[in-house]
């Protein structure tokens, strides 16, 4: 007999082992088998045809340089400076960057020995270290150039169009134009515009110096001369920010309000009705399923884009998880506090303030200031669908695909409010509840 | 205290009553304070986005159920055609939830390493705990949409780039939970194991991760939840799956209503049937966890 159950007992244990084997040996091969799938449906093989690196060039450069542009416009033989070629970063006029110098033969020194000259009568030189001179003359709409037949790959010619790209800059010349862009490291006209008094002054200067604006005074002037940054735009900037952390907070504390009362009816312990509950259960679970996405295009049709669209978005959805959330931790609350405030005679609200709020309060706290942090990402997101906050300017910007610098401000912007939000939530929490986690 | 036990026993009752409702009446104060300065804000707050908004609330709230009548009625007026239109989009959602999977499939085996070499006590390098914390921050903390959206530039459309950056939040955000999940873990096993001369990730795989495993996969069940909703957002803005063709169809406006109900039904079937499957299991691992 106890062979025979020993033999029963290996057998078992046999089995057992075969099966834990199998799942050990099938689990990672199902998943492996669905990551060939993916790597096919995707389509990953086709990527490198899609995939532009020349994108991926100019995003890694733009982010962290600008690029000062010098345009000869070859009918009116007009010189422009303007930084980034836009009109809000246009140099004044008589005024230059002093790497450019000369009146009727402009030189614009880009550094490293290459130099460019613009000469009368739409002529251009190029000179570029280890290369013969280049000269290029424009007649209407055809460029004559003394180029060589075979071109290094860093000059491309034809007799519309010179491109010429060095590491210390570029120089395009067409028929209409003649443009030469030079680089620099750092966000252009970051705290300044061209036409601010206080552009190109250092800090000591602008804060003891004597009033470089004689209308007003500098800290002040220069604190609204830096607000209203044309090119940064930092008043907007800060408005939206406001706006994507308005959106979170209406939208979290809005849906925490409508979703206490409603927990109550959901939750099995105050609400006897078996209707009323499984009803305000499937309104939860309703709302929740519809989702932020959803809510957003629904309510961007009533209410138009903007802030308060995005926070009945995530004050719609919110109410959803609250409810659900709440009614849970109201389940499982103790009696034995209830009872406690009954047994002194309170009638049923007082029941419910003094015996089960307290016990709810901290869970429900913690998950409040847990959905503000998320939130303050979704609503992010939403803004950049419905077009409010912080998300749709970074929407714009890369939409662009231009700005890359103020896509990468815009970015860091995002990551520094993200990580305050969970730093405040985190120390509201242990502030409120008492409790670090 | 000292002057109410040096006087008699009815005057310090008296004592003790008028201080205690004195706390009380602070209590009461402060906590009116609070109040006060939330209902404030909430008001002021509403009333800021509501004029920020290029439509007011009071005007919007009657439309509020038009554009959903007109989509159920299209809908219904051409209820035949719907199956047909279901059947449709079926492949963007299949394309949604593959988004959704494999990102919480990499962010998952991203959010393990993360845990491991930022939890003290497991560490592989002690040294290098609070890098690996910051790492999963920062990770944490950029919006999938600022990642998806950078990608989409440099890698073209497509579910490449949303699958990239649900998959490096999830591993962020994962990171985290798994974290504080691990250093609950009993060190004996890892100990033992470390006994016999077992390298780290031996030990990591062989006395970390079977006593995790339960609360592991309930995080990353509830993430892939979460992460469907994201794709489906993040096909919105260019990530192809059914946010795109949702998009696509919202475009057309009036006499595509139908295509819109059917990507609606679609969305929501998906959301409710994933959120009851993993919420079941979900509570099935964690009870079976207190056995």
């Amino acid at each position: 007999m106890t062979a025979i159950d020993l033999n029963l007992t290996k057998q078992d244990a046999d089995k057992l082992f075969q099966r834990k084997r199998l799942i050990g040996f099938s689990i990672p091969a199902l998943i492996f088998a669905y990551l060939v799938y993916i790597f096919f449906a995707f389509d990953v093989p086709g990527l490198a045809g899609r995939a532009n690196l020349d994108n991926a060039v100019t995003l890694a450069s733009d982010s962290w340089s600008h690029k000062v542009h010098v345009t000869r416009d070859n009918r009116s033989g007009e010189i422009s400076y303007a930084v980034e070629g836009e009109r809000k970063g246009l140099y004044p006029d008589g005024q230059r960057p002093d790497w450019v110098s000369g009146d009727s033969v402009v030189t614009i020194d880009l550094g490293g020995d290459h130099i460019v000259r613009y000469l009368p009568d739409n002529r251009t030189e190029v000179e570029v270290p280890g290369f013969p001179l280049i000269e290029v003359q424009a007649v209407g709409r055809t460029l004559t150039s003394n180029l060589p037949a075979d071109l290094p790959d860093w000059i491309s010619a034809s007799n519309r169009r010179i491109a010429i790209t060095t590491p210390e800059g570029r120089v395009t010349l067409t028929g209409a134009r003649s443009e030469v862009f030079n680089y620099f490291p750092g966000w252009e006209l970051f705290w300044f515009t061209l036409d601010s008094p206080y552009h190109g002054q250092s800090l000591g200067k602008i804060l003891l110096g004597p009033r470089l604006d004689p209308d007003r005074s500098n800290i002040g002037g220069a604190v609204s001369d830096w607000w209203n940054n044309k090119m940064w735009r930092h008043k907007d900037v800060a408005w939206a920010i406001g706006e994507t952390i308005l959106m979170a907070f209406l939208g979290t504390m809005g849906a925490a309000i409508l979703a206490l009362p409603l927990a109550f009816l959901a939750a099995k312990r105050f609400s006897p009705v078996m209707l009323v509950r499984a009803g305000t259960r499937r309104i939860f679970d309703f709302v929740r399923g519809v989702d932020a996405l959803i809510w957003t295009v629904v309510l961007a049709r009533a209410f138009g884009p903007g802030p308060l669209t995005g926070a009945l978005a995530i004050l719609i959805t919110d109410t959803g998880t609250f409810g659900k959330i709440f009614s849970e931790a109201l389940e499982n609350v103790d009696q034995k506090q209830i009872e406690g405030v009954s047994s002194t005679g309170a009638k049923p609200l007082q029941r419910y303030r003094f015996g089960v709020i307290p016990q709810v309060v901290p869970v429900l706290l913690a998950q409040i200031l847990y959905f503000l942090e998320s939130n303050t990402r979704s609503a992010t997101i939403i803004g950049a669908i419905t077009g409010g906050g912080i998300g749709l300017m970074l929407t714009q910007a890369i939409q662009t695909q231009k700005d890359w610098e103020e896509v990468a401000y815009y970015i860091s912007l995002i990551v520094v409010m993200v990580m305050f939000m969970d730093w405040l939530s985190g120390w509201l929490r242990s502030k409120l509840i008492g409790r670090k986690d | 205290m000292a002057e109410i036990s040096a006087s008699g026993a009815p005057q310090s009752v008296a004592g003790i009553q008028s201080s205690y409702l004195a706390q009380v009446q602070r209590r009461r104060f402060y906590g009116g304070l609070t109040l006060l300065i939330f209902v404030i804000l909430m008001v002021s707050g509403f009333n800021i986005a509501d004029d920020r908004n290029a439509g007011g609330f009071w005007e919007g709230l009657h439309q509020i159920g038009d554009y959903p009548a007109d989509v159920l009625s299209e809908a219904w007026e051409k209820r035949a055609d719907l199956p047909g239109l279901i059947a449709k989009y079926v492949p963007a959602l299949v394309e949604t939830i593959n988004i959704a999977a494999v990102s919480t499939l990499i962010g998952v085996a991203g959010g393990i390493f993360l845990s491991l070499l930022g939890t003290r006590g497991l560490a592989r390098w002690p040294r290098l705990i609070p890098l690996f914390r910051r790492i999963s921050d920062i990770m944490r903390a950029v919006p999938e949409i600022v990642i998806a959206l950078v990608l989409i530039f440099v890698l073209g459309g497509g579910p490449v780039p949303a699958m990239i950056a649900i998959a490096i939040h999830t591993a962020g955000a994962l990171g985290k939970m798994f974290s504080e999940v691990a250093e609950n873990a009993d060190l004996k096993p890892v100990e033992g194991l470390a006994s016999t001369g077992a390298t780290w990730s031996q030990r990591m795989l062989l006395g970390v991760l079977p006593q995790v495993a339960p609360n592991y996969i309930s995080y990353s069940l509830l993430r892939f939840e979460i992460n469907i909703r994201a794709s489906a957002i993040l096909g919105f803005v260019g990530a192809g799956g059914i946010g795109y063709e949702l998009r696509n169809a919202m475009a057309w406006g009036p006499g595509r209503f139908d295509e819109a109900a059917a990507i609606f039904i679609l969305l929501f079937g998906t959301i409710v049937f994933f959120d009851q499957v993993s919420s079941r299991y979900r509570n099935r691992l964690t009870e079976g966890q207190g056995q």
